[in-house]
């Protein structure tokens, strides 16, 4: 007997009838030095299973000694999602069969996550905040890769035999599980993809992952269920796995509410099941059935020790928190004197970091902003990079910044030298100096503002006479006799020492 | 499972000694399900003995030694080769494990 | 020099350090005495004579001796990684196996000098109290070839007792070591949980596993107590504190004095259940105890009879966790039948595994099934805190606790295969110890009916010392034990 078939529901449709609920859960991969439970080295790309001992092997008689730093970071991580941290966990075996792990259990945490409760502000496109539930972050280890040979596309399903690499086996994860997320109606899927990104970019200013969801060191599911419009109720829930973008989030959380709807109008019913997000399509796909729900058989893990966090370790560790985003562009709203729009422009650009550190080099915020709003941007697309990706550095923007605020460079003069700096042609002063962006000489100087100062006799006699604002004009005939190279401020000291 | 999962009460019958030995991966016979069940039934009811001694408010233990907190640093230490590594493999190829089609999916 | 294999371990190391003897000729004389009784004892699944050899040479060679008990020589149970020899915990589905890495104990029996003669049989994965759940075939009993020698480790008993070595290691789980002790009339000691590193011993049940010195002398254990124990990082369960003296112990204890000292009786490891010639033995030690100086009280702790049922499900549980990873993906036996990974390992653990493996197995996976976790594993966890609890306050009231080290002498081979119950009931008296993770041995006390009895000192966590001091007065007091002569 063939499998119903479906129809997907238009999105408008489907809110008009349901309310989606959705849950995300999210494994970070640490960036720690060695694995969570031996001393392996965790970089990415070695030779196969060169990077394993005993422990992560899962050789008989070996054991696992657990890695400080992971600790660290899975607090870290924990306190930075306002979560309570656990005063006493301890790890568990999470028991199944599976040829990538090693022991055939997972040590990871079970009903004493070391961190729980807590909650992420995520900052939407339109500048609504919308609070996500944070149930728990724990601990666990990664399992080994399997490459699958031998079928037509290189994955499980008709394959002949897999070749096992346990270099990953035993890297540290930290596995962050949202409460369950309702309330979210049309903008569930933005919901998603805003708070995957918001965790992603908590975690990277934490520095304690790389947090590249197309390398892996961050994976998402995605669950989502339906109910009637508001009728309270919870729905069956579909978990999908492969997520592997922020966009792929979106689609995914999209694509589900369409297909649940589809079943739930046609008076099927939901069927509670892991799916695989098809990243061509922007599609699931029903995964393995399996014949029954699998029981891990969790119990605590006899081979290691109780983690007691103390009050002070865990105070240590939240005072070496870096600023969290929201904080920071709080902050940034704040002294840039920026509008909600203006923040959430310059957030979208990924501009933030490279004006801040622009700032930090002298520059004003107000200059910083528009030059790489405007004239960098527009070089950043023109190459086609992104604008972190310019070979211009921060501080060289800010040197380029003063050189016009002296009156060295006038703001045309400045795009040039920006412009040579881009072309590899060398640092800002040697590109104004080889392009002679700028009159040196002083005495070049001096024959113009005398010229200058001859052609409008009236003018010079005026400020002859005390009138120093008159000056302006011939400033501004020395700058059009120099095409712009002289330096105004050196001019206007120029006209008047010799109008004195 | 036949037996009922509130009274700890034995009656482990053939079927569900089939049912552990799929979740233990043992392909065992059929001599096998008829003995173990009997063996198995006879051992639980003897160890349910356990469910007598009220202990409600006992906190359980899973270490004898009363250790916490034991940590090692982030620091490498020297591991296998990749031909210690498959030293004992059954089957090995291009420096990975070698094993039959797998069935089920990872978790 | 044949008596050479009579000798204690202490003697052996003080004339091979004075050179009247070399490590060299000691290695040989024990790996002949092997060659004559072990095909009648089976003690042994792999000898390792060049291994031995080249061991010995170089603690010949040394200007220094590594360790007081440098060029003895000694049997490892076959459940510790050995680099250079096979390594199978008496399974099929390990057969051949050379690991990879040393075990610590391993490695500190090599740095302190000590020749490995090799690895010596047991009951498969250290589950069984016979050694006839070995693959490998049973290990006879020296004072009886018809009847067991005990198990886990009966292999490491049994080569005492036959003089194959003068030392041995064992691992102790529910009585693995002082069991066989008592069973062959020799000294097994079960250190505190977290005294002896694990790493590299085949894990059993992790919770309960540790390994263990086993000898002919109270002194000798003792010294080989203080070359395996101590702190090891790579073992989370290890306890960094210094080693207890248990050779100064030892020797102050053989000076005979026990006064000051309260030994306590467990009334609910005496009497009913223990055979009388058991019970006989028993009650002359601590009559021999009373009069070193000792006070005998009688102390009870009611949740010991509840132990034995509570570890029957702790062990399975975790054993058949830790027993997961042999699915013939990555080492050891691959059985080819089938098509898909899940046949092959599900066939391989089938073939690989003995019956008694493959039951704990199940009843681990039962007792730990969602459903049943709370009645079984729960429950047995609680009635482990209530063991301690008892052990604590019978502590209160006595230095160390005395008992037989098992309800029963030695019995035939096959009496009790078949009925699985009353093979575990060997663990009566033992089995409490494992659950708190306190400490005990087993010294013999004479015979009943031609067959080794085994006193059992109990002492609390990190008491070692009181209990080598009570083990070893008595010992003294005793006078020479008898030892079988092995009809080869």
């Amino acid at each position: 007997m063939t499998a119903p078939t479906y129809d997907l529901i238009d999105f408008d449709e489907v809110l008009e009838k349901f309310d989606p609920t959705l849950g995300l859960e999210v494994h970070v991969e640490l960036s720690t030095q060695t694995k969570m439970f031996c001393g392996c080295p965790t970089e990415f790309g070695a030779e196969p299973n060169t990077q394993v001992c005993p422990t992560c092997l899962g050789l008989p008689g070996s054991l696992p000694v657990v890695n400080r730093s992971a600790v660290e970071a899975a607090i870290r991580i924990g306190l930075a999602l306002n979560c309570s941290i656990a005063p006493w966990c301890r790890f568990a075996r999470k028991n199944y069969f599976y040829p990538d792990m090693p022991k055939n259990f997972q040590t990871s945490q079970y009903d004493e996550p070391i961190a729980f409760d807590g909650y992420l502000d995520v900052i939407l496109d339109d500048g609504e905040t919308f609070r996500v539930g944070i149930e728990r972050a724990h601990m666990e280890e990664d399992t080994g890769k399997s490459l699958h040979v031998g079928g037509a596309t290189g994955r499980i399903h008709g394959a002949e035999y897999s070749l096992l690499d346990y270099n990953r086996a035993g890297v540290p994860l930290i596995e962050i599980v949202t409460k369950m997320i309702p309330g979210t109606r049309e903008r569930a899927p933005e919901i998603a993809r805003a708070y995957v990104t918001a965790l992603r970019d908590l975690v990277k200013a934490l520095g304690v992952s790389d947090v590249r969801m197309d390398q892996g060191s961050m994976r998402c599911d995605v669950n989502l269920s339906l109910a009637p419009r508001d009728s309270g109720e919870l729905g069956t829930r579909s978990e999908t796995k492969n997520v592997n973008s922020l966009r792929s989030v979106e689609r995914a959380v999209r694509y589900e509410m369409s297909r649940q709807a589809g079943v739930l109008l046609a008076g099927g019913e939901v069927i509670q099941e892991t799916r695989h997000f098809q990243e061509d399509t922007a599609s699931t796909r029903s995964g393995r059935r399996k014949e029954t729900s699998e029981d891990y058989r969790y119990f605590p893990e006899p081979d290691l020790v109780p983690i007691a966090p103390s009050a002070e370790w865990v105070e240590e560790l939240r005072g070496t928190m870096p600023e969290l985003p929201w904080a920071r562009r709080a902050r940034l709203k704040q002294e840039w004197q920026l509008s909600d729009e203006e923040l959430r422009d310059l957030v979208n650009a990924g501009a933030l970091d490279l004006i801040e550190a622009t700032v930090a080099a002298g520059a004003p915020a107000g200059d910083a902003r528009s030059w790489w709003v405007a004239y960098l941007t527009q070089q950043a697309n023109t190459r086609e990079v992104a604008l972190d990706e310019l070979p211009i550095t921060p501080a060289q923007v800010a040197h380029v910044i003063e050189l016009v605020s002296s009156g060295a460079l006038t703001n045309k003069l400045a795009r040039s030298a920006v412009d040579g700096v881009l072309a590899g042609e060398g640092d800002v002063d040697a590109v104004v100096a080889a392009r002679g962006l700028v009159v040196s000489d002083e005495g070049e100087l001096v024959a113009a503002v005398d010229a200058a100062l001859a052609a409008q006799p009236d003018v010079a006699d005026k400020i002859r006479g005390g009138k120093v604002a008159a000056a302006g004009a011939i400033v501004g005939a020395v700058m059009k006799a120099t095409g712009g190279k002289a330096d105004a401020k050196r001019v206007r000291e120029l006209i008047i020492e010799r109008c004195s | 499972m036949s037996a009922d999962p509130g009274s700890p009460g034995p009656t482990l019958g053939r079927d569900d000694v089939a049912h552990l030995a799929r979740l233990a991966r043992l392909a065992v016979t059929e001599d096998e399900l008829d003995l173990f069940a009997g063996q198995l039934d006879t051992i639980i009811e003897w160890v349910a003995k356990v469910g007598e001694i009220a202990a409600v408010d006992v906190p359980p233990t899973s270490h004898a030694v009363p250790l916490e907190n034991v940590f090692r640093p982030d620091e490498l230490r020297p591991g296998l080769t990749q031909e210690q590594a498959l030293a004992g493999a059954p089957a090995s190829q291009d420096g990975r494990f070698r094993v039959p089609r797998i069935l089920g999916e990872e978790q | 020099m044949s008596e050479l294999i009579r000798k204690t371990a202490a003697e052996l190391a003080e004339l091979i350090r004075t050179k009247e003897v070399s490590a060299v000729e000691v290695a040989r004389a024990h790996l002949d005495r092997i060659a004559e009784v072990d095909g009648a004892v089976h003690a042994f699944l792999h000898v390792a004579e060049e291994g031995a050899i080249q061991s010995a040479t170089l603690v010949d060679e040394a200007q220094e001796p590594a360790s007081p008990l440098a060029g003895v020589p000694l049997a490892l149970k076959d459940v510790f990684t050995t680099i250079d020899m096979p390594t199978t915990a008496g399974s099929k589905i390990l057969e051949g196996w050379r690991p990879p890495y040393d075990a610590t104990v391993t490695a500190r029996l090599r740095a302190a000098g000590i020749t490995i003669l090799g690895k010596t049989n047991m009951d498969e994965f250290a589950m069984g109290s016979s050694t006839e759940h070995s693959a490998y075939g049973t290990t006879h009993n020296p004072w009886d070839l018809d009847r067991v020698p005990g198990g886990s480790g009966g292999g490491s008993a049994a080569s005492l007792a036959a003089f194959e070595a003068p030392l041995a290691i064992g691992t102790d789980t529910g009585g693995s070591i002082r069991q066989p002790a008592a069973f062959t009339g020799t000294v097994g000691v079960k250190p505190t949980y977290g005294g002896v590193s694990r790493y590299g011993l085949i894990a059993c049940a992790s919770s309960l596993d540790q390994a263990g010195p086993c000898a002919r002398t109270v002194l000798d254990a003792a010294l080989l107590h203080e070359v395996i124990a101590g702190y090891d990082p790579l073992d989370s369960t290890s306890i960094d504190q210094p080693v207890p003296s248990v050779v100064a112990a030892t020797k102050q204890g053989a000076s005979g004095d026990l006064s000051g000292l309260r030994v306590g009786v467990v009334r609910e490891l005496t009497g009913e259940g223990y055979e009388a010639g058991v019970q006989a033995s028993f009650d002359a030690a601590v009559r021999q105890l009373e009069k070193l100086g000792a006070d005998v009280v009688e102390v009870s702790c009611p949740h010991f009879t509840t132990g034995i049922s509570a570890y029957y499900l702790i062990l399975p549980s975790e054993v058949s966790s830790n027993l997961a990873r042999f699915d013939a993906m990555r080492y050891g036996l691959r059985v080819n039948q089938g098509a898909s990974a899940e046949e092959v390992m599900a066939a391989t653990r089938e073939i690989g595994f003995g019956p008694e493996v493959k039951r704990r197995i199940m009843l681990g996976t039962y007792a730990l099934s969602a459903g049943y976790y709370d009645a079984y594993y729960g429950q047995a966890q609680k009635v482990r805190t209530l063991i301690a609890r008892d052990f604590a306050a019978a502590f209160q009231q006595a230095d160390v606790l005395l008992s037989p080290a098992t309800p029963t002498t030695a019995f035939p081979i096959g009496a009790k295969i078949d009925d699985p119950v009353s093979m575990y009931l060997n663990d009566l008296a033992t089995i409490p110890t494992n659950l708190a993770g306190t400490a005990a041995l087993s010294v013999p006390s004479g015979l009943a009916d031609g067959l080794p009895v085994g006193l059992q000192v109990m002492a609390p966590a990190l008491g070692e010392a009181v209990m080598y001091r009570v083990a070893a007065a008595y010992e003294a007091a005793r006078g020479p034990a008898p030892m079988p002569e092995v009809k080869a």
